[in-house]
């Protein structure tokens, strides 16, 4: 594989909370402009894996490269590295205290020489993005929570990222909305160049979006595989957890007692 | 000498030969420089362009980098002179196009608003495929028209709207502090919907934990009170009167407001601002679904726990600051510690004792409501519930000198 192509490389990292090991070492890469995404039961780490990958979280040990350069998360804090990165939280962490407006606006305020005019010109762009056009006086609290996601989803390409980061995406939403997401996911992709990292157990999700797909296993604490999941699921040399985790537990069903 | 010629010959040339191509190097170099700047700059120049047959294109033709970081040209300087009339399409060329971000995507979307305005047709097909697919993605969902309407009002209604709001607070005050003494009925006959460990953990939060602090002011308190008595007293030979002055302060007032005030700081703030993110987290409501009275469940324990706590730390305040008094009259007055001790014993009664004590329960009621009344009623985001544990502080306090007034006058009254 041609180093230039990998965007994010993980190497031998291993997560633990004090002795509470999460994960021992994985490694994984993600491609220029894929869409990755990271799945797994509830619980066996997924959204630790993503805070560890955007620096909110250190690595008990291990690295992760971006575009070949080492990510030291401490040294990094708030320059042109991290503004890579575009991240939407699973409840859209806007600030409740400012509108939705106010919201997209603090970044590009804090990282642009942008005249006001222009913010707000952008504003309205990134908003009209993602369906909210018309909405950025609001605040947050008046927003329905698909909206909030949506917001907060325009506050995270405020900056034009390289990497998006999704935490959850379709949680809490209803299929449509989160078909929508998805949707726009893959267009946000596709008009930006972006590289797309998605923490996700949504199988519908995982079908519709993933290029690739890291299953983590929160028993062995280590990831099972990595592959496109309509491949994955079909094929028998993969372990039965990840396909039973893809079949919604129907290889569990066919093998176990019929329930009386 | 035809062999100096040739060498001057030579060397001229060579000079020169040098010279030249140092030149041509730096016109090249500056050329390069000025090339690249005039090409990395965005621009944007309109002219009229041929499409066959039919009236010509206005054609925008694009170069340099569009970024945000760059300085960009605005729509309108560039069609400042142009005369869309004769015009059917306005299209754009990309040729000279280096690089592309969301600047230049406000720009094709504030030329398309143009061209409406216009009447022209606006055809996107020769910009970059992502420049396309943003541009009408954002294009989708039509811009949400339904703004809540700026009301302008004039003064008297402001003034007339601040007072039903001020009123409809008043009532809500009440209502709560019905309530409470509803709840305090059912807790005393037992149908008080609480849980025990919930009410040993807050005694222990509002007594124990709070000792230290207000030991330590309440010493310095009376150190700083029979500090400022000696002096004066001294200059009457009537040091051993420290001990009446210290006593009775501690004992009547200090004691209590300082405890109180500690507390309202401390513990107040702490009710509001635990109450409050419950309901920022719909916890509160989550209760209510439960059928458990939030009053009775979150409230009513606070209370209880601040009634039980505050006389007792006004008991340990009194002694604490009586000995930080004694600290004083013994080491700079000329008091022994069996004269303080006597004296202390005849100056303060029983009574004295009693209001003091009495005093701090009813500030704890005070504290603990401030604090819960503020939290119950926070509002939803983050910001609310700094506001909520600020004004249960300022709240509470401002009610403790209030009460405490009451008290003095009532006392005085009544002669006790």
């Amino acid at each position: 594989m041609e180093p230039s192509t990998e965007k994010i490389s993980v190497k031998d990292l291993s997560m633990a909370y004090g002795d509470f090991v999460v994960m021992r070492s994985l490694n994984f890469s993600v491609k220029r402009g894929e869409v990755k995404v990271i799945m797994g039961g509830s619980g066996c780490g997924k959204s630790t894996l993503l805070k560890h990958m955007i620096g909110l979280e250190r690595s008990s040990s291990g690295e992760i490269f971006y575009d070949g350069e080492l990510f030291r998360p401490d040294a990094t804090a708030g320059d042109a590295f991290c503004r890579r990165f575009g991240v939407l939280f699973q409840g859209g962490a806007l600030w409740t205290s400012m509108t939705v407006a106010e919201n997209i606006a603090l970044p590009l305020e804090s990282y642009t020489r942008l005249r006001a005019s222009e913010i707000r010109e952008v504003v309205e762009f990134k908003l009209s993005l993602v369906g909210l056009a018309g909405f950025g006086h609001r605040y947050p609290s008046e927003l329905s929570g698909g909206m909030r996601k949506r917001a907060g989803l325009a506050r995270a390409i405020a900056l034009d990222p390289q990497i998006l980061f999704f935490d959850e995406p379709s949680a809490g939403l209803d299929p449509l909305s989160s078909r929508r997401l998805d949707d726009l996911i893959l267009e946000l992709r596709a008009a930006l160049g972006a590289t797309v990292v998605v923490v996700t157990h949504e199988l519908a999700s995982i079908f519709a979006i993933a290029d690739s797909a890291l299953f983590l296993d929160a028993e062995t604490k280590s990831a099972l595989c990595d592959g496109n999941p309509n491949d994955l699921i079909d094929d028998p040399t993969v372990d039965s957890k990840v396909r039973n985790f893809l079949k919604r537990g129907e290889l569990d069903q066919a093998t176990a007692p019929a329930i009386k | 000498m035809l062999y100096l010629k040739r060498v001057v010959v030579q060397a001229v040339g060579g000079l020169h030969g040098y010279i030249s191509l140092q030149w041509q190097a730096k016109e090249r170099q500056w050329r390069i420089k000025t090339m690249t700047r005039t090409n990395n700059k965005p621009a944007c120049t309109a002219q009229s362009g041929s499409s066959g047959s039919g009236p010509p294109d206005l054609v925008l033709r694009l170069s340099g980098r569009w970024s945000l970081a760059e300085q960009r040209p605005a729509l309108s300087e560039v069609v400042a002179e142009v005369d869309a009339s004769g015009h059917k399409t306005l299209r754009f060329d990309v040729d000279a196009l280096q690089s592309w971000d969301t600047g230049l995507l406000i720009f094709v979307r504030s030329c398309q608003d143009w061209a409406e305005a216009q009447g022209l047709i606006c055809e996107l097909a020769d910009l970059p495929e992502g420049v396309q697919n943003m541009v009408s993605l954002s294009r989708e969902v039509p811009k949400n028209r339904n703004m809540p309407e700026k009301q302008v009002r004039d003064w008297l209604s402001g003034v007339g709207e601040h007072s039903i709001g001020m009123f409809d607070g008043l009532m809500r005050y009440f209502t709560f502090t019905g309530e409470l003494v509803l709840d305090l009925f059912a807790f005393l006959t037992g149908r008080a919907q609480m849980r025990r460990k919930d009410c040993l953990f807050i005694l222990q939060n509002t007594g124990a934990m709070a000792v230290p602090i207000v030991a330590l002011l309440s010493f310095l308190t009376g150190l700083i009170i029979a500090f400022i008595g000696v002096i004066q007293l001294q200059k009457f030979a009537a040091d051993i009167y420290v001990a009446d002055l210290v006593g009775l302060a501690m004992t009547r007032e200090l004691a209590a407001v300082m405890a109180g005030v500690i507390m309202a700081g401390r513990t107040g703030a702490a009710f509001a601002a635990q109450i409050g993110s419950m309901q920022v987290n719909e916890e509160v409501d989550a209760l209510t679904t439960f059928g458990i009275s939030p009053m009775q469940f979150l409230v009513l324990p606070r209370v209880i726990a601040m009634v039980l706590m505050m006389p007792l730390l006004c008991v340990c305040a009194n002694l604490v600051g009586i000995l930080g008094g004694m600290v004083v009259a013994v080491g700079i007055a000329d008091v022994t510690l069996v004269q303080y001790i006597n004296q202390i014993d005849s100056a303060v009664s029983t009574t004295d004792f009693a209001v003091g004590v009495f005093k701090s329960a009813v500030f704890g009621v005070i504290i603990a409501m401030a604090g819960c009344y503020r939290g119950l009623y926070c509002g939803k985001d983050a910001a609310s519930v700094g506001l909520a544990a600020t004004s249960a502080v300022v709240t509470a306090i401002t009610w403790i000198v209030i009460a405490d007034a009451v008290f003095a006058v009532l006392f005085h009254i009544l002669g006790i």
